[in-house]
């Protein structure tokens, strides 16, 4: 692969260097290590996870139960059953409040947290670790430690699923909040102090302004993470009582995968899908244009 | 800290307030792992009538029985096997892949760049249904790698940006002296590249190594023999066959996440930047 290289030591370097960069693909070896560097993750990724959500698009026309190959070619009657589903629109309407919920209690509780670990007094470190800890635990884990915790009312599970998603979450949010703090010119908070602003319009005026790429990044995580929520609801509560506390995907595997389903539990991959890129391109395009 | 001048004017009153508050946060936060820890040491009588206190007898039999069967470490080995394998192969494969974007010029290089990132844009769940069928159809249904070979496939996108980004940051200078001295592409990654990318191989490593251990859906969907499932399976499964027994449960949820508090204790550092720089810089 260097022989090349090696045979032309007399070169001017800077055509060295030009004849490596574009021309002949031979050249200190390119071919060569596109041909070797290239394939591997090509042919993992698109084996795994493009063509899989190809063939969800095309299963999902179909009523299938996964043997053999698709035929009873049934059009977009799926994504209707599926809309007409009660237990699909409480999965959509979860999944929604779930986003909510991260956006109107997480993220401000973890920017309080983040400010007053900002303070230089004994034992933050402490603090700090205690609170990110939550967030290494499993899912399932979580899940089970609550459900033990709980063990009592059905009524209001859907608020003990949130709780927990809190509980679980906010560590991870504080800590992009502690860097996104940390980044912030201390000279502007003096300036401020010295024009006699409070506390509360430091931050008001100051911090949070400043923080600004931080929350658009914070929300774009608690987003694409609410919707994808499975691990911790099956411990917790199966999706149940009747249905209460199904997210999308705890649909997709109750009436998708576990009757084998897979016309429907595919419909379910698709709109999924289709939310998840329209939420990620759309907010990236409109909010963080600038980050 | 951003504050740094307060701390010769933190207030006696704002201390106060603040170690107020941050205690009933951190209560809030540990009292349900504590509960879990020592509710595995009561017996079920107990459970039910003093779930939050300390136990009046120690049970440590709960504990003991699951530490010398063998189910438990089963379990634990084959997290740890899967676990590997995957961060192994994200390793190679996605640093491999961000070299060439980082410093090989090649037609079509921008838009198989985009064609990865499309990756970051949605979870495994949506594919699942196909993903099993794929798996099954390849013979891979209940081995490590019906589990590996998705979990890898789906970290890619996130692996190559954080590696290509660190790939493109390194100086210049280094590449070109490089180049005179006769060094090919292949050997530039491997001698120049490698070594000084071993803050970013952490963090990648650090992520895939959590999610892998963390992951319940994939290998819930793939492996069906219990001697190979993985500790989130193996905890329901136990919760599931001992029904009520929840002292049981609790010593089995304890012993599972104990690994991962000790290990999270001593390499705190390194998880809490791996996983928050690791989310920030992509």
């Amino acid at each position: 692969m260097t022989d090349l290289t090696v045979s032309t030591p007399l070169l001017p370097s800077a055509e060295l260097v030009k004849a490596g960069r574009s021309g002949n693909p031979w050249a200190r070896g390119r071919l060569p290590v596109l041909l070797l560097f290239l394939p591997p993750a090509i042919l993992l990724f698109t084996l795994f996870v493009i063509l899989p959500m190809g063939e969800a698009a095309w299963y999902s026309l179909y009523h299938w139960n996964g043997y053999g190959s698709p035929q009873q070619f049934i059009g977009l009657r799926n994504f209707q059953v599926l809309f007409n589903n009660a237990a699909f629109t409480q999965a959509l309407w979860n999944n929604g409040l779930i986003i909510l919920v991260s956006i109107v209690i997480q993220i401000p509780l973890a920017i309080w947290l983040a400010m007053m670990l900002a303070h230089r007094i004994a034992g933050v470190v402490v603090f700090r670790l205690i609170f990110f800890l939550p967030y290494i635990l499993a899912d399932v884990a979580a899940g089970l430690i609550w459900r033990f915790v709980y063990d009592g009312d059905r009524h209001l599970a859907i608020y003990a699923v949130l709780a927990v998603i809190v509980w679980k979450y906010f560590g991870f949010h504080m800590m992009l909040f502690i860097a996104g703090l940390q980044s912030i010119d201390k000279s502007v908070l003096e300036a401020a102090e010295i024009d006699g602003a409070t506390g509360w319009q430091k931050f008001r005026h100051v911090t949070l302004p400043l923080l600004g790429s931080t929350v658009r990044l914070s929300i774009f995580f608690a987003v694409i993470g609410s919707l994808q929520l499975f691990d911790m609801i099956m411990p917790l509560t199966g999706g149940g009582p009747s249905n209460s506390t199904q997210t999308m995907v705890t649909f997709l595997y109750t009436y998708g995968v576990t009757r084998m389903q897979v016309g429907l539990g595919s419909a379910v991959g698709v709109v999924l899908f289709v939310i998840c890129v329209t939420l990620a391109f759309g907010y990236k395009r409109i909010f963080m244009r600038n980050d | 800290m951003t504050d740094a001048d307060t701390s010769t004017r933190t207030s006696v009153a704002t201390r106060v307030y603040l170690y107020v508050a941050l205690s009933i946060i951190a209560v809030l936060v540990l009292i349900p792992l504590l509960t879990t820890a020592l509710g595995g040491f009561k017996s079920l009588g107990e459970l039910r009538t003093n779930p939050f206190g300390l136990p009046s007898t120690w049970y440590w039999s709960n504990y003991t029985d699951i530490l010398f069967g063998d189910r438990y470490w089963r379990q634990m080995v084959n997290s740890l096997i899967i676990a590997a394998l995957t961060v192994f192969l994200t390793l190679a494969v996605s640093a491999m892949a961000a070299f060439t974007f980082a410093h090989v010029r090649f037609f079509g290089s921008g838009f198989l760049l985009n064609y990865f990132l499309v990756g970051l844009m949605f979870p495994a769940a949506t594919a699942i249904l196909p993903l099993f069928i794929r798996i099954r159809d390849l013979g891979l249904l209940d081995s490590y790698w019906g589990v590996v070979l998705p979990q890898v496939a789906f970290g890619l996108g996130m692996s190559i940006l954080l590696f290509r980004n660190y790939f493109r940051n390194l100086p210049e200078e280094l590449f070109e002296a490089a180049f005179i001295d006769g060094c090919g592409y292949i050997r530039f990654f491997w001698y120049i590249s490698l070594p000084l990318a071993r803050p970013i191989i952490a963090t990648v490593g650090i992520i895939s190594f959590v999610g892998s251990w963390n992951s319940y859906i994939l290998p819930l969907i793939m492996l069906n023999s219990e001697s190979k499932y993985t500790w989130p399976l193996g905890i329901m499964v136990y919760r599931g066959e001992y029904g009520t027994n929840w002292q049981l449960a609790l010593a089995f949820i304890t012993l599972t996440i104990l690994p991962t508090i000790i290990v999270f204790f001593i390499a705190q550092k390194h998880i809490i930047a791996g996983l928050t720089a690791g989310a920030v810089k992509s």
